[in-house]
């Protein structure tokens, strides 16, 4: 604790110097099990995330609610909301296709909104709320749109198929699937290979129409 | 990806403290930022989260000439899908429409819209020289694969695009860039606010060190009844455009009054074509008039090959645009 305490009160004006932040970092498996551990350093990071925090981190705190089930975690800058969902959250339902945003595998919902999972810092989405596909099933009994993918067979090898349906749900919430042109516009942020798309849009329709909750 | 540090500060005077420094980088929805880092093509030092900064809302202000305000932070899809942009700018909805997809739009900035940078691929492929991503280094572009590449504003240093479809549009709306840094707030004229590449191609646009876009202004005009956003591009949606045109047409008994064009995919910058506007003011709205307005704008094209195809594309683009707007096809 000394080491880290020393490290929070670094001069107010200036940042520790490169070689004192890189020495610190070399214990930053203490610092990680220090963030972990509720105190007032790891209060003021959560609350303010600044110069001294930052330089004194290698892992920062952050609080994340996926699925309705809150996680406290600590994790480096770096690591994509995707990547946190399937390496350390081991919710391997969210693919990664492209990594780069090009294709929506990675599709999830963040507060409510769809975004792709690969390009989000999960840092960004302390305090928010992710719906990524293992959300959208009550229990045992399967999301509409899941049923109706199975139904019209919206898929072949179904590695597109997570983020086919975030998107999917997430187009008739924003009121976008008024039309089979409507509906291939706004499902434009999803690649699917193997070419389902026909079905795909088939599958978005009867949900739609069927006028059920989604 | 390479490690950096990560502030999200909570006031706009840590952060204007923060991206005065060296390796400094403001990130916003992230969308072509974390891109680039990805790929090694950019690698900060520390990345300055300014969500928590009160940058949204969008709202009207009536003084002498009335305008409205888009705050810096305001999402793509939610500027596209207000309504009072859509009553008064519906040119601008139909670009940001037209932009990326529902995922991006829904993470993507209106600042962080104009802060991207090139889609070019020499510039994106950290093995090949490119004088944007490394000064001096050479242009992979000039005589490789350059089919999405600019026909107006090139120089022997770069002939990369800007992929904007909203920047297009604010050009074509003489929006104004609300700037702020610790010396104060300025203004840039969108149309300025880019620039083209000259001897310095590393440079995208006119902020400098220091410098953070707060808003963007839009001032009031006539164009809400007669505009129109063509893009056309290698697939229906989602793909980065070959030739755009934004054109916002005043027209009364059937005489154009005023008229703005602007063009995407063209230039390094959004490419406001004034010969054209100056050209079609005072006159009938008529495909005749459209083709000289068209021949005008293209004086000064010049084409490196593969995109020799744009010397045709573009001025047809900027008739069937007109013709849109004009509401005459």
């Amino acid at each position: 604790m000394k080491d880290l305490d020393k490290g929070f009160q670094a001069d107010e004006n200036h940042e520790p110097k490169e070689n004192a932040r890189r020495d610190f970092l070399k214990k930053s498996s203490l610092l990680t099990a220090v963030a972990l551990t509720p105190g007032v350093a790891v209060k003021a990071a959560e609350n303010h995330l600044d110069e001294k925090v930052a330089a004194a981190f290698e892992k920062m705190p952050v609080n994340i609610i996926v699925n309705g089930k809150p996680h406290k975690l600590s994790i480096e800058p770096r690591v994509t909301l995707l990547d946190l969902l399937r390496e350390q959250l081991h919710l391997t339902g969210t693919k990664k296709g492209c990594d780069y945003g090009q294709c929506g595998a990675c599709t999830v919902h963040v507060d409510g909104q769809r975004v792709n999972s690969c390009l989000t810092l999960a840092m960004t989405v302390d305090g928010k709320k992710v719906t990524s596909i293992e959300g959208l099933a009550k229990g045992d009994e399967l999301h509409p749109m899941q049923e109706a993918f199975i139904k019209h067979d919206g898929f072949q090898c179904g590695y597109c198929t997570p983020g086919q349906i975030m998107s999917a749900v997430a187009c008739i919430r924003e009121g976008h699937a008024n039309s089979e042109t409507e509906i291939r516009e706004y499902m434009s942020g999803n690649i699917c290979r193997c070419g389902a798309y026909p079905n795909i849009v088939n599958a978005i329709q009867e949900v739609k129409n069927g006028g059920q909750q989604v | 990806m390479k490690q950096f540090q990560y502030i999200r500060p909570a006031t706009q005077q840590s952060v204007l403290d923060a991206i005065t420094k060296p390796g400094a980088r403001i990130l916003a929805g992230g969308s072509n930022l974390i891109d680039l880092m990805k790929r090694g093509v950019t690698s900060p030092d520390k990345l300055v989260d300014i969500q928590k900064l009160p940058l949204k809302g969008i709202s009207k202000s009536t003084g002498n000439v009335s305008s409205i305000s888009i705050g810096a932070l305001e999402l793509n899809s939610a500027v596209a899908e207000n309504k009072l942009i859509k009553e008064e700018f519906p040119l601008l909805s139909m670009a940001l429409n037209a932009g990326a997809s529902p995922q991006l739009r829904n993470m993507a900035t209106v600042g962080g819209n104009m802060m991207q940078r090139t889609r070019c691929t020499y510039f994106y492929d950290t093995a090949m020289p490119c004088n944007k991503r490394e000064p001096n280094s050479g242009c992979g572009a000039m005589e490789g694969i350059n089919r999405m590449h600019a026909i107006f504003g090139t120089s022997e240093k770069c002939i990369a695009v800007h992929p904007s479809d909203m920047c297009v549009a604010l050009a074509a709306l003489d929006a104004s860039v609300e700037v702020k840094s610790k010396k104060g707030t300025r203004y840039i004229p969108f149309t300025e606010f880019h620039r083209l590449p000259g001897e310095t191609p590393q440079l995208d646009n006119t902020l400098t060190t220091g410098e953070l876009i707060t808003r963007v202004i839009i001032p009031h005009n006539n164009f809400a009844k007669n505009s129109y956003y063509l893009k056309v591009r290698d697939r229906a949606s989602y793909a980065f455009a070959l030739i755009s045109v934004a054109v916002g047409l005043d027209i009364q008994g059937g005489n154009i009054k005023e008229a703005r064009l602007a063009m995407g995919g063209v230039a390094h910058k959004p490419w406001r074509l004034k010969a054209a506007e100056q050209f079609l003011k005072g006159k009938p709205a008529t495909v005749a008039n459209f083709e000289q307005a068209a021949s005008l704008a293209m004086q000064g094209a010049k084409s490196f090959g593969h995109n020799d195809f744009k010397l045709k594309m573009a001025p047809a683009s900027i008739i069937e645009a007109l013709s849109n707007a004009a509401k005459l096809s």
